[in-house]
């Protein structure tokens, strides 16, 4: 039964996606995608609404129509992109953007009011979709949120989001809009001119179909103005042609700055909101599509849209292959350590609604996690994602205390204290001696799990969460098992790991884990690139034009060089010679060089801008007298160590699979995302290709660059990591 | 008077567990905290030592003698200010100083009944954050202005304000209907009942000597929270601050009287500081300690009530007070291996026990043949009381339970009797027992 003949037979009640009614002269239309709990748009979806106005066009006793959301607390999430990422040729989804703008187009011609309540997300397709309407609500709510993120999987709004969006809140705001991918509340919304009134969520239905039945009736006008508020800057900026030019230039040039250009499409949205404002909506659509069309089926794209999936699968996964692991319900949890990670990870928790009793050695101590909680909550007021009474209530659910008490009855402890193997140990049977039967996690970043868990009476509860620093900023969450951490530990490490909104990625117990494994030989071949007498900052540039958000020599010094120092001794100490850290770079911590966190590293942090130390090649050999060296080679040997070193994990089993290794590698040491990942890297380069890159630099370079069996066994065969 | 009433049906309430913040002299450690404040920071805190799931906790009742101008339910506030769940019901209790004895008697009430199985009590005081009113004619003038329908009006009625009008009200801890301050009070009871200086001061003494012995011994360590003080945390508050190890008879008897500046012989060291506090008790039915496989610190066995016309003798509540709960508990004084007496003032606490001792007393106000007795004074505040280790109005008797029993247990003794006098000529009197 196709939808048409659905609609034509049903007057009421459901049809596909929908469920519809007509009451008092209105037609109200829910939007209920069945088995998704978000909205998520297609082309069955577009069709059936067509046909619903068609059938609401032709029928007398609907003056107006209201659509809103079936689903609770959310409104559409956007486009189903599989669709487009599905697309062959360039053409191929220029094609689904022409279909989708004319699906738009029809809506905003539709003759009859068509007024939009809006609850919950409005994210690309969601909002383009809204803003042909002809009058938009938003509730009152702090999960209503507007926004075009289509930038961040590497495409533009490709259904008139372009063309839209500055004609109701103007050019400058809609640049920020689009190219950021930021989200505006509500409130910020209708200041924008985004939406036309705010209501609180009880009233919107209603509120609605009172707007439709007053558009009907003509008692109330649409608007069609931008925002208000800022008129005065448009009007200079935007009315002549001078300034618009200026504007659109400017846009630009922040956006080149963020993107370092290695994304397109930011850039690409502000050719087509100018190619719109000078040539007519007409125009700007056809550009808008073309535009999307070249984008969806770029590299960077794909990309961006394989590591969204990848996130997607993994906010599904338990961790556990098993289907019928459950885990155990957690209520209360523990922290042992208020430091620097063990605030975060409490903050995080609390965040999450669970109380947390944090664990210090003295009071003071004690007094400080709170007050670093309590700073990381402030700040979240500063930013106004939340307001001072819900921190108040966050704040409430963190205690502290000296001894254990309060630990007996929690379901998991996390452990946060300082890198020593005896202490976690000790820790570890303090809390067996309490609690018989909570779950122990270490948050340690170098120490095996099972040689923790040896110190315990039931190893099968003990297992390890391995956090990024800042805790409340980081997305990773490394959860590592041993073999014999029990699945439903593992499921419930897991889900608590998604609570506090972390994705999770289940790693093997093994030195270094996954994540710092695959760092060490990346740090180490640029401290021997300084050895050899390459420049700080020639180094760090190179990795930054690689894609990744900081140099290494930067990132060591963030980290802290001891730290680094012991991480890489543990690896030596774990894979021998490949994993040796340059021998000169134990004289540059001797010497008492410890990184930002004592202003002294490879970097000066006295001054306003941060600037590298000379003084610290008297550490190194060759002295201040420096040479140059090739990008392309320092990128090639850096980048190169950690791909290879991956995909020795995958092999072990370290990472379950290709995607859990991307995502790790991605969201928690910042490889580059248009890159996708080691992976996704190495199949988009080719196995083979890249197997005869890395066996030439175990030719330059010696053995620490010895391909992986794995590698040579798929480069060989020419086979990708990923099935498609 | 006197009225017995029944005897105890025999059952009784299990206190699981207690806890207390430091007292502190008003004006220091908690300076920049309210009631609210303290009493959700103790109540979090007894709940999240999870001696049991805030789940099972089913009622909570709380007290504040002076009141905030912006909580005007402290009882519930307990609830949602801390890790309870929202569904616990709660109300707000007072009787003066002995608040929170009220508090425990009404929860363990409800436990008897079968209304609850498990329920928080307790009381918090802020003494630096007592409300400060303005006067009667200012706030008609702003009620009347706020009303006025143009601005020529709304200047008429203000400026009918004088000077005087705009000095605050501070909150009175007078008598109502005697007009007498406490203070007042207890100089005209010593006057009366021939109190000297000398015995008030000694009896001072020996409470900061035996409050400073057992923080040092830790006695009172293990039933008072350290509090890293929000929202700064950079102070942590881990002991009583008004308790003087050094104090001497000499220091004592320099101090000029307050009250009675010629005649009088109540000073600021025989006298209870105004002090910053809370203090919460968790407790349950018998049978739900033991579903709970709990070991209670003790129990409370019966209480009563009592009041007197405030004119004379305002703080000799506990005299009329104690014989009744010592009856409904089917005991004598000479059972008790503790007496535990709230020290609003030593002269008052003499006056009491000249009261329990006196054969005329007994019969003349209590119509009973026989006097209560002497306390021996080794049984009597053995570990200090209100003038050395504070007296935050509401927080005192919930502070005074946990101080009692767990003194019982360390001293492996059965039986000890509470009494609190209060404004208003009320007295409180609990008997508790550890087994």
């Amino acid at each position: 039964m196709s939808p048409a003949t659905a609609v034509a037979t049903a007057t009421e009640g459901r049809q596909g996606n929908f469920r519809a009614e007509v009451a008092e002269g209105v037609a109200t239309v829910l939007l209920d995608v069945p088995g998704e709990t978000l909205n998520v748009l297609g082309a069955d979806v577009a069709e059936e609404f067509a046909a619903l106005l068609s059938r609401f066009e032709a029928d007398p006793a609907v003056l107006g129509v209201v659509l809103a959301s079936g689903k609770k607390d959310s409104f559409i999430a956007g486009a189903r992109i599989d669709l487009f990422q599905a697309a062959r040729t360039a053409a191929d989804a220029e094609a689904l953007s022409r279909e989708a703008q004319a699906r738009f187009d029809a809506v905003e011609r539709f003759p009859k009011p068509l007024v939009v309540g809006i609850h919950g997300v409005c994210l690309g397709g969601g909002l383009e979709w809204s803003m042909a309407c002809t009058w938009r609500i938003a509730s009152d709510d702090p999960r209503t949120q507007l926004g075009l993120p289509e930038t961040q999987i590497g495409v533009i709004p490709g259904a008139g989001g372009t063309q839209r969006l500055p004609r109701l809140v103007g050019v400058q705001a809609a640049l920020d809009m689009i190219c950021s991918a930021r989200k505006v509340t509500a409130r910020k919304a209708l200041s924008l001119g985004l939406v036309d009134e705010v209501v609180p969520p009880a009233l919107l239905l209603a509120v609605a179909r009172e707007r439709a039945r007053e558009l009907a009736g003509g008692r109330r006008r649409p608007r069609r103005r931008p925002g208000a508020g800022h008129a005065l800057v448009q009007a200079a900026l935007e009315g002549n042609p001078l300034g618009r030019g200026l504007l659109f230039w400017k846009a630009r040039q922040a956006v080149r700055q963020r993107t370092r250009g290695h994304y397109p499409a930011p850039e690409r949205a502000v050719d087509a909101v100018e190619h719109g404002l000078r040539h007519g909506m007409a125009e700007g659509l056809a550009f808008e599509a073309r535009a999307f069309g070249e984008l969806a089926v770029s590299d960077v794209a794909q990309r961006l849209m394989e590591i969204f999936f990848a996130e997607t699968a993994l906010r599904r996964d338990t961790g556990v292959d098993h289907p019928g692991v459950k885990a155990r319900e957690v209520s209360r949890v523990g922290v042992l350590g208020g430091g620097l990670m063990g605030a975060g990870i409490a903050g995080v928790t609390v965040q999450a609604g669970l109380p947390v009793r944090i664990r210090e050695r003295d009071d003071a101590a004690a007094a400080r996690a709170l007050q670093s909680v309590r700073a990381a909550q402030d700040d979240r007021v500063r930013r106004r994602s939340i307001d001072r009474l819900e921190r108040d209530a966050t704040m409430r659910l963190v205690t502290a205390t000296t001894g254990w008490s309060g630990l007996e009855g929690v379901d998991l402890v996390i452990e946060a204290v300082f890198e020593d193997l005896e202490l976690k140990r000790e820790l570890l049977r303090g809390f067996e001696a309490v609690n018989g039967a909570g779950i122990f996690a270490s948050n340690t970043s170098s120490i095996p799990i099972a040689r923790i868990a040896e110190a315990s009476a039931h190893p099968e509860t003990v297992l390890g969460m391995h956090y990024f620093s800042p805790v409340a900023r980081m997305p990773l969450l490394e959860v590592i098992v041993t073999d014999r951490t029990a699945p439903e530990v593992i499921a419930t490490a897991v889900a608590v790991g998604k609570r506090q909104k972390k994705t999770v990625i289940v790693v093997r117990d093994g030195p270094g884990f996954y994540t710092s494994r695959i760092l060490v030989p990346y740090m180490n071949e640029a401290a021997l690139l300084l050895v050899e007498g390459a420049r700080v900052e020639d180094v760090d540039r190179a990795l930054v034009d690689f894609g990744f958000p900081v140099g290494p020599v930067t990132l060591l010094d963030e980290v802290g060089l001891d730290v680094g120092e012991k991480v890489a001794t543990v690896l030596h100490q774990g894979f021998g010679e490949r994993m040796a850290p340059a021998a000169s770079l134990h004289q540059v911590v001797a010497a008492g060089r410890l990184g930002r966190k004592n202003g002294k590293g490879f970097y000066t942090y006295d001054g306003r801008r941060k600037r590298v130390d000379p003084t610290v090649y008297d550490l190194l050999p060759g002295g201040r007298a420096r040479k140059a060296f090739a990008p392309a080679e320092i990128q090639e040997r850096v980048a190169l160590s950690m791909v290879n070193e991956a995909v020795r994990c995958l092999s072990e089993g370290i990472v379950r699979s290709p995607r859990d290794g991307d995502v790790g590698a991605v969201f928690g040491l910042g490889f580059p995302p248009f890159r996708g990942g080691p992976f996704r890297f190495a199949d988009a380069a080719g196995t083979g290709a890249l197997l005869d890159r890395v066996k030439a630099l175990a030719d330059r370079y010696g053995a620490r660059f010895e391909p992986a069996p794995l590698l040579a066994e798929r480069g060989a065969a020419g086979r990708p990591f990923h099935g498609r | 008077m006197g009225r017995n009433g029944a005897p105890q049906s025999g059952r009784r309430v299990a206190v699981i567990d207690g806890l207390r913040t430091p007292f502190a002299k008003a004006g220091t450690d908690f300076r920049d905290l309210s009631a609210v404040d303290l009493g959700s920071l103790v109540v979090n805190e007894l709940v999240a030592r999870g001696r049991v799931r805030p789940g099972e906790v089913e009622a909570l009742v709380f007290g504040q003698v002076v009141p905030s101008s912006t909580v005007t339910l402290i009882g519930r506030e307990m609830v949602l200010r801390t890790q309870l769940p929202r569904s616990v019901p709660a109300h707000t209790v007072s009787r003066a100083c002995a608040t929170s004895v009220q508090a425990a008697t009404d929860a363990a009430d409800q436990i008897l009944l079968g209304h609850a199985d498990c329920a928080i009590a307790g009381g918090a005081e802020s003494m630096s954050d007592a409300p400060i009113f303005a006067s009667r004619r200012l706030s008609q003038a702003l009620v009347e202005a706020s009303r006025a329908r143009s601005l020529g009006q709304r200047a008429r009625i203000l400026s009918r304000l004088r000077p005087r009008d705009f000095s605050p009200v501070p909150p009175a801890l007078k008598e109502p209907t005697t007009g007498l301050t406490m203070g007042e009070s207890a100089e005209r009871m010593a006057q009366r009942n021939g109190i000297p200086r000398a015995a008030q001061d000694a009896f001072a003494l020996r409470s900061h000597q035996r409050a400073a012995a057992a923080w040092q011994s830790g006695a009172l360590g293990g039933e008072v929270m350290h509090v890293p003080v929000p929202p700064r945390y950079q102070r942590v508050a881990d002991r009583d601050n008004i308790v003087r190890d050094d104090a001497t008879l000499e220091a004592l008897a320099a101090l000029r009287p307050v009250f009675d500046r010629r005649h009088g012989t109540i000073t600021a060291g025989n006298s209870s500081p105004l002090t910053d506090g809370a203090a919460a008790l968790l407790l349950a039915s018998e049978e739900k300690a033991r579903a709970l496989g709990l070991t209670p610190l003790g129990y409370i066995r019966s209480y009563a009530y009592a009041a007197l016309d405030p004119r004379d003798q305002l703080l000799q509540g506990p005299a009329y007070a104690a014989p009744v709960a010592l009856d409904r508990a089917r005991l004598g004084l000479g059972d008790m291996d503790l007496v535990d007496m709230h020290e609003a003032f030593a002269a008052q606490v003499l006056s009491n026990l000249q009261a329990f001792a006196s054969r005329q007393f007994a019969e003349r106000e209590l119509s009973r043949p026989e006097p209560l007795g002497e306390v021996d004074p080794e049984r009597l505040n053995v570990n200090g009381g209100s003038i050395a280790l504070g007296h935050p109005f509401a927080a005192t008797g919930a502070r005074m339970i946990l101080q009692a029993l767990r003194e019982l247990s360390r001293r492996r003794k059965q039986y000890a009797l509470l009494t609190v006098c209060a404004a208003g000529g009320l007295g409180a009197a609990v008997v508790l027992e550890r087994e």
